[in-house]
């Protein structure tokens, strides 16, 4: 197969895209939050909608600005249901996005000969044309794709942050009553963990589409936590699987001509199934162990 | 105007069989979605709804059009497989369950939306209804639908009402039914397919993204008007079937409007009102019914100065000095004095505040129950008396008339309690 510069376009965004969610991803799972991860990348959607309707275009800061907001938005109702609403957790979880999805779908439907914005691109992004959407200077050169240098920013970002406050993140999220105790600001912490895979979510939108994000956020820290124990490792197995993902993810879109967003969620797929098949019998073991020790102390 | 009464009549036969159709699946999804919230397994109802897109789209490739038996089966078929594989990655793998339940929605989406854009690819026509099975169209349910659709849901109600009694003691008490013998594997299988056949009779009209919500949202907002299972199931109901025919409505008066996020959007309408306003649970009541405790609360405390003062041979206090014992409350001092002064509870004569003989009786009581739970706590519980003013301080706003009698018959009608003061009694009382 000759070098064919769209496939590595394509490979590389959906790499960086799916590096950035793994990354924040393992953090959400780690700390039970998988579903808030889904609320949000359900939920940002209105935001998405308001900033295109504002700013006339699908690209520059009103979006990331108006989508993080509502993904901070979104957040703080699941909590402000659980803990003052006293509505059950799931529950709350449940309400929140579905109601913030259906007014985005709403929106799209009101405004759609308005705004260039489907119901299509809302689901699984439109990765395949991204080498197409090119940035062009005021003065005409031409600078590559758009959404490569997005995912790029991105990628940046999501590492800073988790490098930057991997001490905070780590702590917060195995021990919260022990990170509170020496002054660290969990809130804080969270709400910084929220808005990042909101903006994750928002930039990654246009690519893979709102619902296919979640299958990058949990599904290779899943795969990943099923292989390994140790932190470090595990979020160097998720950046692997997100590279991995995203180059057979293509080649299985291109054998079956469809969504390559929906391929890359389906390859994530098959990687975590197989996990589970291999590591399967974790449970087991682990209980025959217990059972043998207690013979053993008997 | 003219819309609704066209609508509302049901002249048009084709919007009666809408009406009916998304009436029967809201009041099915309804009474499942009451015992899944209650069974706190409200996103496995999410999973499922996204994991039936896959099977929609098998069917199609299998059957080639809109064929309402053959989309109910492969719907069915691998919303179960969803469940199944949930609860087997649970069980052997040591994944939390939101994480399970996240991975296997998006892993089954993704797959859907691989096979759906294949399939769009293929161009075949009668594909065109195809993406209402993602946000709903109950416009487009046709009298074949409709026999499919209101067939599943009726089936579903039956099923429920019949095993009413075991889901309930499942439900609240899972251990007690096993230990009456209930067949709860067998029970709960039952249970799992009637939430997958729920999630699929909503598919067309609602959406398999958003049906999720008809299973959550109504037992959500009907949790905050009662506890009763009965009552619960009925309100439920009824906010699922106003939201089903307004969506209806809606999406019938506005053209390409997707029937889907109406029905949720006005659902979670109804929820939020709820949350906020019900006379039970809601955020409103429970805020007004704590300013009320505060300022009894207030009062009490009032009182209670002025009582003291008078043991210590005092007519009353000043003003003045009531407010300053009561730093950062200043207005909320002078509104409790009008008050208690409108109600005769005290005299406000000339800056000096005094208790009339209501006001008297008053102070006496919570007095006296301040000191009997004292006495209480260092008789019965051997607590130091220096350790029992705060709990005190606590429990004699809330102690009850019949408590209190309780209280005095249990330490013999004592005369003084731990600090040696004396307990108040009202002389014409025994």
């Amino acid at each position: 197969m000759s070098f064919d510069q769209n496939a590595f376009i394509i490979i590389l965004t959906g790499s960086m895209i799916a590096i950035s969610c793994g990354l924040l991803g393992a953090f959400l799972m780690l700390r039970k939050m998988a579903m808030t991860g889904d609320a949000i990348s359900h939920a940002v959607l209105p935001g998405i909608v308001i900033a295109f309707l504002i700013s006339g275009s699908r690209h520059g800061l009103t979006m990331v600005i108006g989508a993080g907001l509502v993904g901070l938005i979104a957040t703080a109702c699941i909590e402000y249901l659980t803990q003052k609403v006293k509505l059950q957790s799931d529950a709350s979880i449940g309400i929140t996005f579905t109601s913030l999805f259906a007014i985005g779908i709403i929106l799209i439907t009101f405004l759609a000969n308005q705004i260039d914005l489907d119901q299509d691109c809302v689901l699984y992004g439109e990765i395949a044309y991204v080498p197409i959407d090119l940035w062009i200077t005021k003065a005409g050169t031409i600078m590559g794709p758009r959404t490569t240098y997005l995912a790029v920013i991105n990628l940046v970002l999501a590492i800073a942050f988790v490098s930057l406050f991997y001490k905070e993140l780590k702590l917060s999220t195995f021990d919260p009553e022990f990170a509170a105790t020496i002054g660290l600001s969990t809130a804080g912490v969270n709400y910084g963990l929220m808005g990042m895979v909101s903006y994750t979510t928002v930039s990654s939108f246009e690519a893979v589409g709102a619902i296919l994000v979640v299958a990058l956020l949990v599904v290779p820290p899943a795969t990943a936590f099923l292989w390994t124990k140790n932190l470090k490792k595990l979020l160097t197995v998720t950046a692997i699987l997100g590279v991995l993902i995203s180059f057979l993810g293509y080649y299985l879109a291109y054998l079956l001509n469809s969504s390559i967003a929906g391929a890359m969620a389906s390859v994530a797929g098959v990687f975590f199934f197989v996990s589970v098949t291999l590591n399967r019998h974790q449970i087991p073991r682990i209980k025959s162990k217990m059972r043998r020790l207690r013979e053993e102390m008997a | 105007m003219e819309d609704f009464l066209y609508f509302f009549s049901f002249q048009d036969p084709n919007v009666l069989m809408v009406v009916i159709g998304i009436s029967l699946l809201s009041i099915s999804a309804a009474m499942v979605g009451t015992f899944t919230f209650l069974d706190k397994k409200a996103l496995v109802g999410d999973a499922i709804s996204h994991a039936v897109l896959p099977g929609v789209c098998l069917a199609f490739m299998f059957s080639g059009n809109k064929n309402p038996y053959w989309i109910v089966s492969g719907a069915f078929f691998t919303g179960a497989l969803s469940t199944y594989v949930i609860s087997w990655v649970a069980r052997y793998t040591k994944l939390k369950e939101d994480t399970v339940i996240a991975s296997v929605l998006s892993i089954f989406f993704g797959v859907g939306i691989v096979l759906m854009t294949q399939l769009q690819q293929t161009g075949n026509a009668s594909l065109s209804g195809l993406d209402h099975f993602i946000f709903g169209n109950a416009i487009s349910i046709v009298r074949e639908d409709l026999w499919v659709y209101g067939a599943l849901a009726t089936c579903i109600i039956v099923v429920l009402l019949v095993f009413y009694k075991e889901f309930k003691v499942m439900v609240f008490n899972r251990s007690f039914a096993e230990s009456i013998g209930l067949p709860v594997k067998r029970l709960d299988f039952v249970f799992n397919s009637l939430m997958v056949l729920a999630v699929v009779t909503g598919i067309q009209a609602i959406g398999v993204v958003l049906m999720a919500a008809l299973l959550i949202t109504p037992a959500a907002a009907a949790k905050f008007w009662t506890d009763r299972l009965s009552r619960l199931l009925f309100l439920a109901v009824l906010f699922s079937l106003i939201s089903g025919i307004s969506g209806a409505y809606i999406s019938f008066s506005l053209p390409h409007m997707p029937t889907g996020p109406w029905v949720v959007v006005v659902l979670s309408i109804i929820a939020f009102l709820s949350f906020f306003f019900s006379t039970k649970k809601g955020i409103l009541t429970r805020w007004v019914s704590r300013r009320k405790y505060q300022s009894k609360i207030h009062r009490d405390h009032i009182l209670k100065a002025l009582y003291q003062a008078e043991e210590h041979d005092k007519k009353g206090l000043p003003q003045k000095d009531i407010v300053d014992n009561f730093p950062g409350k200043v207005v909320k001092t002078h509104r409790t004095l009008r008050q208690l002064k409108k109600k005769g509870y005290i005299t406000n004569d000339r800056e000096l505040v005094a208790l009339t003989s209501t006001g008297n009786s008053e102070a006496k009581r919570i007095v006296r129950l301040h000191r009997l739970w004292e006495l209480y706590m260092t008789e019965y519980m051997n607590i130091a008396p220096d350790h029992v003013h705060e709990s005190a301080e606590k429990f004699e706003h809330i102690i009850t008339p019949e408590l209190e009698r309780q209280l005095d018959k249990s330490l013999n009608f004592p005369k003084e309690d731990p600090h040696q003061s004396i307990i108040p009694r009202d002389q014409n009382k025994p």
